[in-house]
């Protein structure tokens, strides 16, 4: 397990490093950090001035290998927008989308897997059919979509319908004025920004639970199992759950990078300041330094989760654990 | 010496089966596309070929086969716009404003008077050319690509992987935003950009599917009988992975579609005076909690249905392709 997983480890260092590379070309390529400059009154030798202080006079290669140096040693450069440290804004938006992804994950899993065994044990039952009909649809909802005709649905008209004070979700933001910490405010902010997020996975990995724990029920241990006389419950629980969660983890290690990519819309819309934000405003302002951090450390995030991935399908599986 | 009572419990099996009106065994019949007639009346086995049988699965597939009829619709009405429409592409009425739905205005007007029945047909136009489109192009290119890495293994079948690899790490979507921002927003360059992603989960598909299909007796006899590599793929490991290609084919309209739709929404997908669903929502998504939030629901619902509809067949295609995965 040790060896495999150091494998992994060094196969991915290499990924992440030609991934960032081809990035760092590419939004160099796509964003010109002098543009400003140009488009001003400034002359030929201001902008001259101006690219070799930022080094674009250099080869790609050695300008790549310099961002990558200064990088790792924490030095993320200066944001073109706001003139901001990238490594703090990074930072701080950072901490907004691990919460959105926090408790997406979490929200995701558990209605996945309730669902997912409902559904597997009472195979055909009306509520099976529900279910499995809920998830089509969820699977075929834009999630920005969602998003919008849930502030729409579940906010704003209600206080219409039933004349309330305020709305019973928030939709701006994770918290309202200076109020901090873990609280109903809170859950009233989370709850819509991560029902949009999590509206495609949460489909996606019921029905994908549903089928794995089908693919274990129908197996001999199962089988075994019942026949000894083994209580139900256990029989669904300890032997089919444990093992129908295996194919899950994998799918769900997958789905990190949808997530990364769904925070995108979901903050934009619910005006959340964490990553999929900062993306947005940077990509709108061809802000190169930020897009080209960003895109590494989400990369990063990901593989991460990957790994993190492998580990739990190790702590699963003995078998996994014992090639 | 095989004991007496063996040897009559297998002739009364082989009679059993003889009973049944078949000769061949049903697992072999089942692989030769051969069934049995049901119900005994000895009519002798009928054979059918593998076409029909795809086709009596499929049709038993009602929700897949309804919508077939809903896509045709979507498209007949979308492509029709032109003489189906109630009003013209882009006819402003200034005066009249944005009404909300009613009589003449179905699915009501927006801030220009603009009808937005009219315009959700002409948007759809681009819509599903979009999801059309990308869905053919990355096909193709995803079979071709797949097919030759999982054949050739080795170097090719390396880079392949690695070179998805890359992508598996970036979130999707920054990709694309990131390519059309320097690309330019024009449909040309949505759809390739877009087939630019897609190609990649059919290729790896694909590739999976010939890795196992090549170790097969039949493409061993056809090597052994000289035939090239390029007639193995084309005639051989290409047809017997249709299923699975088709299948992801008709999912990629409906991922091209969202996706389009996102991009759209985010504001580096379809540009004006060009419309798409998406735009239409984006250009929706400021009046939510205002008395137009209706012009939020009808773009929307089209997508949810066409996207829908989609995924239902592709659902019937993968039944009918592999009647085993129907049984879940």
């Amino acid at each position: 397990m040790l060896n495999f997983l150091g494998r992994r480890i060094l196969y991915t260092i290499p990924v992440v490093l030609i991934a960032s590379f081809l990035l760092f070309v590419f939004v160099r390529a796509t964003f010109d950090p002098t543009a400003k400059l140009r488009s001003g009154r400034a002359d030929s030798a201001a902008v001259a001035r101006e690219q070799e202080r930022l080094g674009l006079d250099k080869p790609v290669v050695v300008q790549y290998t310099n961002w990558l140096g200064d990088f790792v040693r924490g030095d993320w450069g200066q944001s073109e927008r706001t003139r901001e440290d990238v490594f703090d804004m990074i930072r701080r938006s950072l901490w907004y989308t691990v919460q959105l992804i926090f408790w997406g994950i979490l929200l995701s899993a558990t209605i996945a897997i309730a669902v997912g065994v409902y559904s597997a044990v009472k195979q055909y039952s009306p509520l099976d059919y529900t279910f499995t009909g809920m998830s089509f649809v969820g699977l075929a909802l834009p999630p920005f979509w969602f998003g919008l005709i849930a502030i729409e649905l579940l906010a704003v008209q209600p206080v219409k319908w039933f004349d309330l004070q305020q709305p019973i979700f928030s939709f701006v933001g994770l918290h309202s004025g200076d109020s901090t910490g873990f609280n109903l405010d809170y859950l009233r902010h989370l709850a819509l920004p991560v029902l949009t997020l999590t509206v495609q996975i949460i489909a996606g990995w019921s029905r994908f639970q549903r089928a794995s724990m089908l693919d274990v029920l129908q197996s001999d241990y199962i089988r075994t199992a019942r026949a000894k006389g083994v209580p139900r419950r256990q029989v669904i629980v300890k032997h089919g759950l444990r093992n129908a969660l295996i194919p899950l983890v994998t799918v769900m290690a997958l789905d990190i990078g949808v997530l990364f990519g769904g925070v995108i819309i979901t903050e934009t819309i619910f005006s959340i300041p964490g990553m999929g934000r900062l993306f947005y405003d940077s990509l709108l302002a061809g802000d190169a330094t930020v897009l080209v951090a960003w895109t590494v450390v989400t990369a990063v995030f990901i593989v991460t989760f990957n790994l993190l991935a492998d580990v739990l399908y190790g702590v699963l599986d003995p078998r996994v654990r014992l090639s | 010496m095989i004991p007496e009572e063996e040897m009559r419990r297998s002739d009364s099996q082989l009679a059993g089966r003889m009973d049944t009106g078949g000769i061949v065994p049903t697992e072999l019949s089942a692989r030769a596309g051969v069934e049995l007639s049901g119900g005994g009346g000895g009519d002798g086995p009928v054979a059918r070929s593998q076409w029909q049988l795809f086709r009596k699965r499929f049709l038993r597939h009602r929700v897949a086969v309804g919508s077939i009829f809903v896509l045709l619709f979507m498209t007949v009405i979308c492509f029709g716009a032109s003489w189906i429409a109630p009003y013209d592409r882009n006819s402003q009425d200034l005066l009249l404003g944005p009404v909300s739905p009613n009589a003449d205005h179905w699915f009501g007007t927006d801030e220009l008077g603009r009808d937005q029945l009219s315009r959700l047909l002409f948007a759809g136009q681009i819509s599903l050319q979009i999801g059309i489109t990308v869905a053919l192009l990355s096909t193709v290119v995803g079979a071709t690509v797949g097919a030759v890495a999982g054949f050739f293994g080795k170097a090719t079948d390396q880079a392949l992987m690695r070179f998805t690899d890359l992508f598996l790490i970036v979130p999707d979507i920054a990709i694309l935003a990131l390519a059309l921002q320097y690309f330019g927003q024009t449909n040309f360059t949505i759809i390739l950009v877009l087939a630019g992603i897609f190609w990649m989960y059919i290729a790896r598909v694909v590739r999976g599917q010939v890795l196992s299909l090549k170790e097969k007796e039949y493409v061993e006899a056809a090597r052994a009988a000289g035939a090239s590599p390029f007639r193995i793929i084309t005639r051989h490991l290409i047809p017997n992975t249709i299923g699975p290609i088709m299948v992801d084919a008709t999912l990629a309209v409906a991922g091209a579609i969202i996706a389009e739709s996102t991009l759209s929404f985010l504001g580096f997908g379809v540009q004006p005076p060009n419309t798409s669903w998406g735009k239409m929502l984006s250009d929706a998504g400021g009046y939510v909690g205002t008395d137009k939030a209706y012009l939020l629901y009808f773009p929307g619902a089209a997508i949810l249905i066409t996207v829908l509809a989609v995924n239902f067949l592709g659902d019937g295609l993968r039944d009918a392709f592999d009647p085993q995965s129907g049984r879940k």
